[in-house]
């Protein structure tokens, strides 16, 4: 796959090519940076503020932004809807990177990040930092050997893929698990401080809030690098199927946001919600961005069934659930802390770098693996994929990706 | 038996002893610029703070069910049985959910080191090993901090609030906030004047994330076995429609069409 085959293609690879090269550059120095002068110096983290966007974007929305992958496994090798398996591979593959790189931005986040391996031997069972540990480096494992067979395939390593293909069912299912633990373990974190996270966001139910809109993140993000990849890549959109997770997330959003309302009611703290200040503002843009406005889109057939349509609504989501991540570890705490906290321009400058890294990354194995279906010489029509083809032979097309 | 510090803010004359001797005993620097420092740092693991003619003491409360301890990955914090939270550096990996986790904000790191420790009083686990009292305690001249079981020191303190009618705020901070505290304080103006939260849960916080915690090890099998579940039904009835749409292939498996 070449990106030369679109015709405006050459003009704004270069552009990006420059953006890429700048965020590299900033990035590196800001590395040089944090690993020769320390934390002090390359971020505006205070003992009032130890975590800062390191945490909130790049592991809190990281791994938020990665869970397409359970979601889209789930749908297609548990809940078998063949339709979405045409684009489970890119999916896949932004999940995966989207671990890999959390696990990077953690190496420069942790004061000692030599002893990242410590959870390992050194178990704390009460900890939630503990568990989500444990299940980030399982989880990152099993992406790592459901990403294996297209990397198996692109050498024609038939043994290896034979064995994966074999064990794929439960390793979908242990990725599911892992994912429902971690995703809402990122949630319970923050239970261990009701007097310091504002009522607009510390609740009982922030693991059900977060694993929910994880989901829809999920949904929302392979609508985003799908439409995105059939733009860069020149590849046919798979509009039906994207208008499908388009109504799931609807419904995932609907049931978010009537939790969300309930959940405000419950503690009386619905009122807040007219009382301007700071978090007020933050507080409704992350429900104008993430929920209200996506669900006036999606609930319109006419929005749904257009390509750009879809784009907007899942764009919109990608940025409101950033926004709820950012505003339960950063803005939340600003009020108990007595202290505001904006990102060194050299923490902007690493997780710039983490995301253009990411960019590139997926660019690359477009280009060297086969990562979308139309590559597949082997795998004819993946999304006909039905009744008509023989059980064994489906199964053995559907399974390792 | 679990030990504990009492300090009482209306017989401490505000000498700051209590901050040499601690930097000492933790091997930190101690100068006028730090003494006039009214706030903890990873330097300052106790500061005596001002307001007018009064004082009041801050430092780690020693908690007797920890956050830090309960949220550390690691275990690089832990509570002993005699009553101090230690931290094990070695351990740490510097995730700083510590310096989030804690009700009272206490643990402070070494920002501008290379390869940072938290850094908190840790009620000197080394003298009370040896059956010491703490160094902050031996060295007050008024017996403002004062060092002895616990159980002791709530009945002095709530002895000496009975005993100096209107003296005290009718409170012993530590006794019940975030579930007891191995540091006790009395006070003679409400604690909030010195940032001390009084709206602190009664209960122990680790409870706040194990009660959800726990549960995990009864969701993976659960949760195993719904996915298998869904799994097995969605393929099945995709293999009957299979068996279903070429008879003789289901006569050969033995299934009716």
């Amino acid at each position: 796959m070449s990106v030369s085959k679109t015709p405006a293609a050459p003009i704004r690879f270069t552009f990006w090519k420059l953006v890429f090269f700048f965020l590299m550059a900033a990035g590196l120095y800001a590395t040089f940076v944090r690993f020769t002068r320390g934390l002090g110096a390359s971020t505006h983290l205070s003992d009032q503020f130890p975590w800062g966007i390191w945490i909130s974007f790049d592991v809190l929305c990281g791994v938020m932004l990665a869970a397409g992958g359970f979601t889209l496994t789930a749908a297609v090798h548990i809940l078998n809807i063949k339709r979405m398996h045409s684009i489970i591979r890119p999916t896949i593959l932004t999940a995966f990177l989207g671990y890999l790189l959390v696990c990077v931005a953690l190496m420069y986040d942790l004061g000692r990040p030599y002893n990242i391996w410590h959870p390992l031997i050194m178990r704390n069972p009460h900890s939630v930092m503990f568990e989500v540990a444990y299940c980030v480096m399982l989880y990152t494992t099993v992406l790592a050997l459901e990403f294996s067979p297209i990397v198996l395939e692109r050498f024609n390593l038939q043994k290896p893929l034979k064995v994966v293909r074999a064990i794929l069912i439960p390793l979908v299912i242990c990725g599911v698990i892992l994912s429902t633990l971690h995703q809402s373990s990122l949630g319970t974190l923050y239970l261990i401080v009701p007097e310091k996270l504002h009522p607009f966001w510390y609740t009982p139910l922030l693991p059900v809030f977060f694993f929910l809109s994880a989901i829809a993140v999920g949904l929302a993000m392979t609508i985003f690098e799908s439409s995105l990849s059939s733009r860069h890549f020149g590849l046919q959109l798979e509009l039906p199927v994207l208008q499908e997770l388009g109504r799931v997330l609807v419904v995932v959003l609907g049931i978010y946001a009537i939790l969300r309302l309930e959940d405000l009611w419950n503690r009386g703290a619905l009122s807040l919600t007219v009382s301007p200040g700071h978090e007020m503002y933050l507080f409704w843009l992350e429900i104008a961005l993430g929920i209200a406005f996506p669900l006036i889109l999606l609930l319109q057939p006419r929005v749904r069934s257009n390509p750009d349509g879809l784009y907007l609504a899942a764009v919109l989501v990608v940025l409101g659930f950033i926004t709820n991540r950012m505003n339960v570890s950063i803005t939340g705490f600003e009020g108990s802390t007595g202290v505001r906290y904006f990102p060194k321009w050299t923490e902007l400058a690493v997780t710039g770098m983490i995301i253009a890294g990411g960019f590139a990354l997926f660019g690359l194995a477009v280009q060297y693996l086969p990562i979308f279906p139309r590559e597949h010489l082997l795998e004819p029509a993946v999304a006909d994929a039905d009744r008509t083809v023989p059980k064994m032979l489906q199964v053995v097309e559907n399974a390792g990706d | 038996m679990s030990k504990a510090l009492l300090y009482d803010s209306t017989i401490c004359i505000g000498c700051k002893q209590c901050e040499q001797a601690c930097a000492g005993q933790n091997k930190l620097p101690y100068d006028d610029t730090i003494a006039a420092e009214e706030h903890q740092s990873a330097h300052k693991l106790t500061c005596i703070l001002t307001r007018g003619d009064k004082f009041m003491r801050r430092l780690c409360m020693n908690c007797k069910e920890p956050s830090c301890a309960s949220v550390c990955p690691v275990g690089a914090l832990q509570k002993t049985a005699l009553g101090p939270v230690t931290y094990d550096p070695s351990k740490c990996m510097g995730c700083r959910y510590c310096m989030v986790a804690c009700p009272f904000s206490v643990p402070k790191y070494e920002w501008d080191k290379l390869f940072p420790k938290v850094q908190k009083c840790t009620m000197c686990p080394d003298r009370l090993a040896q059956g010491k009292q703490t160094a902050c305690a031996e060295i007050c001249p008024t017996g403002a901090t004062k060092f002895g079981e616990r159980d002791d020191l709530i009945a002095e303190a709530q002895q000496r609030i009975r005993d100096n009618p209107g003296k005290y705020v009718d409170h012993v901070y530590g006794l019940n906030e975030v579930g007891g505290t191995s540091v006790l304080l009395l006070s003679a103006v409400p604690f909030e004047t010195f940032g001390y939260r009084t709206d602190v849960s009664k209960d122990p916080m680790p409870m706040l994330t194990y009660q959800v915690l726990s549960k995990i090890p009864e969701f993976i099998p659960l949760g195993g076995m719904v996915l298998g579940g869904i799994w097995w039904i969605t393929h099945r009835r995709e293999e009957v429609a299979l068996a279903e749409s070429k008879p003789a292939a289901a006569k050969k498996n033995g299934r009716k069409p």
